[in-house]
């Protein structure tokens, strides 16, 4: 599903945020990815949706070789992956439907799809009743929950979520956890890098640490830990 | 592209010229003041253009015959005149024509050289293009019969010096204010673009491919310039029309002419609508180019 081979990224202004990572994610797995800020954690996470480009190595999702991607091919590499961030990133002049609905939109799916799978995704995450409300009227956590349906709307067989419940209090974080784990149990990969260490040791799952740019720990069912 | 997916492109830029009305108006008052200058200029520029036109086209060649030649003789002049590469028009007036002008013009003492008229017959001719003027009169002033030729040496070349410049001048300035126009309404479209660049970094995450993230803002480029180009339209189109007819019975028998109203107008209002359109385009186009690296 996800393979990394010695992966090496060193940004323009000589800090490396990978050192040689190798790592393999299998279909259906559920991932957290842990460590210190300014680990690589997110050059790891981002690496993998291809907004930024290794300098070094290879990285296959599906079979594609993201090193070798052709900028214009980067499109339906994205659209095989949903993302979800911590600040959410939805439009703010467009309502949840919308919002939701602007995945499909951009790759072309006719207007009955869009309307059964909008109607779904918002069902699964419980938000059926306020289709109609622009992301400013909602809580952060219902906000989150726009941005996960966004996510996997097309059906991605990845979803990449990069501190998803950065912003959201204990209560709502779990929420969204639960939505996760769903997601997961419908078949679909995840990978999460995250700093809540009572998420990660109560929903016990496969962590991969990352420090100094290099995967220091790889376990399932792990707990958060790292040594810095 | 589906057809579908272009009806979305429409509705979507034009839903945004709406959201973002403050951006919008912004956009079109700058496509608004650089075309009504523009388009002021052209239309000033395209009457002094006319105008020196006009001067140019007055200029003529007088040749005036050997007065000892006989009328078989002028005639053979008159066809050699003809047929000189570059001429397009040879009038002929007669020595006795060539005297009435005289005593018209410095009165009847010259009457009595009726009786014996010591002027030549006169043709009067006209280059195709009148540059070329000094050189036909040179050439026609080698031919047998050709007594003498005047053309206003000198001066012509001076006018043709003078109005050579004016044009060259007016067309840099007009290219000086196309040129800010385009500056300023892609700089105004640019901020505009920058308001949204979290939109596009959106659209990009979730796999637009790049020219589905542009169309909508090219097309909003579009409307900008139209929408730009509409006032500074009526107002030329409106004020030249009143212009002429003020103006154009006023001066029916000067060098000085207005340029008909009719094709004028809409060939200035295509030219505004053209520049409206293409310098929105382009604008959208530069701007968004820089976003789409996500």
């Amino acid at each position: 599903m996800i393979v990394m081979k010695d992966v090496y990224k060193k940004y323009p202004n000589g800090v490396v945020a990978a050192n040689g990572i190798n790592v393999e994610i299998n279909r259906g797995e559920f991932v957290y990815v842990v460590g210190p800020s300014g680990a690589g954690k997110s050059t790891f996470i981002k690496m993998m949706y291809r907004e930024e480009s290794p300098t070094k190595g290879d990285i296959l999702i599906n079979g594609i070789n993201l090193a070798t991607l052709r900028n214009k091919r980067v499109p339906l590499l994205r659209r095989q992956i949903g993302v979800v961030f911590q600040d959410f990133k939805l439009l703010p002049k467009l309502n949840v439907y919308e919002n939701v609905a602007f995945a499909l939109e951009v790759i072309e799916e006719s207007p009955k799809v869009i309307r059964k799978r909008v109607n779904e995704v918002l069902a699964l995450v419980g938000l059926t009743q306020k289709a109609r409300m622009f992301p400013n009227e909602l809580s952060g956590g219902e906000q989150q929950r726009v941005s996960i349906a966004r996510s996997i709307v097309n059906v991605p067989k990845v979803v990449i979520a990069d501190e998803p419940t950065g912003n959201l209090d204990p209560d709502t974080s779990w929420e969204i956890m639960k939505i996760f784990e769903q997601i997961n149990a419908l078949g679909t990969t995840i990978v999460m890098a995250t700093h809540n260490k009572e998420i990660v040791n109560t929903m016990r799952h496969r962590v991969i640490v990352v420090e100094g740019g290099m995967i220091t720990r790889d376990e399932d069912e792990g707990v958060y830990g790292y040594e810095s | 592209m589906k057809a579908r997916t272009m009806g979305r492109h429409v509705r979507e830029s034009l839903k945004s010229l709406g959201r973002n009305s403050w951006m919008t108006f912004a956009s079109v008052s700058a496509v608004t003041v650089t075309l009504l200058l523009v388009g002021v200029f052209i239309v000033i520029m395209m009457n002094l253009n006319q105008l020196a036109d006009n001067l140019e086209n007055d200029v003529e060649i007088k040749v005036i015959a050997d007065p000892a030649a006989d009328e078989t003789a002028v005639k053979e002049l008159e066809k050699q005149v003809r047929s000189t590469a570059g001429v397009q028009e040879v009038v002929y007036s007669s020595r006795d024509e060539e005297l009435d002008k005289m005593i018209q013009s410095f009165g009847d003492e010259l009457s009595l050289y009726k009786q014996s008229n010591p002027l030549g017959d006169a043709l009067y001719v006209k280059a195709k293009d009148p540059h070329e003027t000094a050189a036909i009169a040179k050439k026609i002033d080698t031919y047998d019969y050709t007594s003498q030729v005047v053309y206003g040496e000198g001066k012509v070349e001076k006018l043709f010096k003078v109005l050579n410049m004016s044009r060259n001048i007016g067309m840099v300035l007009i290219l000086a204010l196309l040129f800010t126009a385009m500056f300023l309404i892609s700089n105004t479209i640019r901020l505009t673009i920058v308001a949204r660049g979290r939109e596009i970094e959106i659209m990009k995450l979730v796999g637009a491919t790049n020219s589905f993230v542009r169309i909508p803002f090219v097309l909003e480029g579009i409307w900008l310039g139209v929408l730009g180009a509409i006032i500074p339209m009526a107002v030329i189109s409106f004020s030249y029309y009143e212009l002429y007819a003020q103006w154009e019975p006023k001066l029916q028998n000067e060098l000085f002419q207005l340029l008909n109203a009719m094709p004028f107008i809409l060939q200035v209002n295509g030219l505004l609508l053209f520049m409206g359109v293409f310098i929105g385009m382009w604008g959208s186009f530069m701007s968004v180019r820089k976003f789409l690296k996500v």
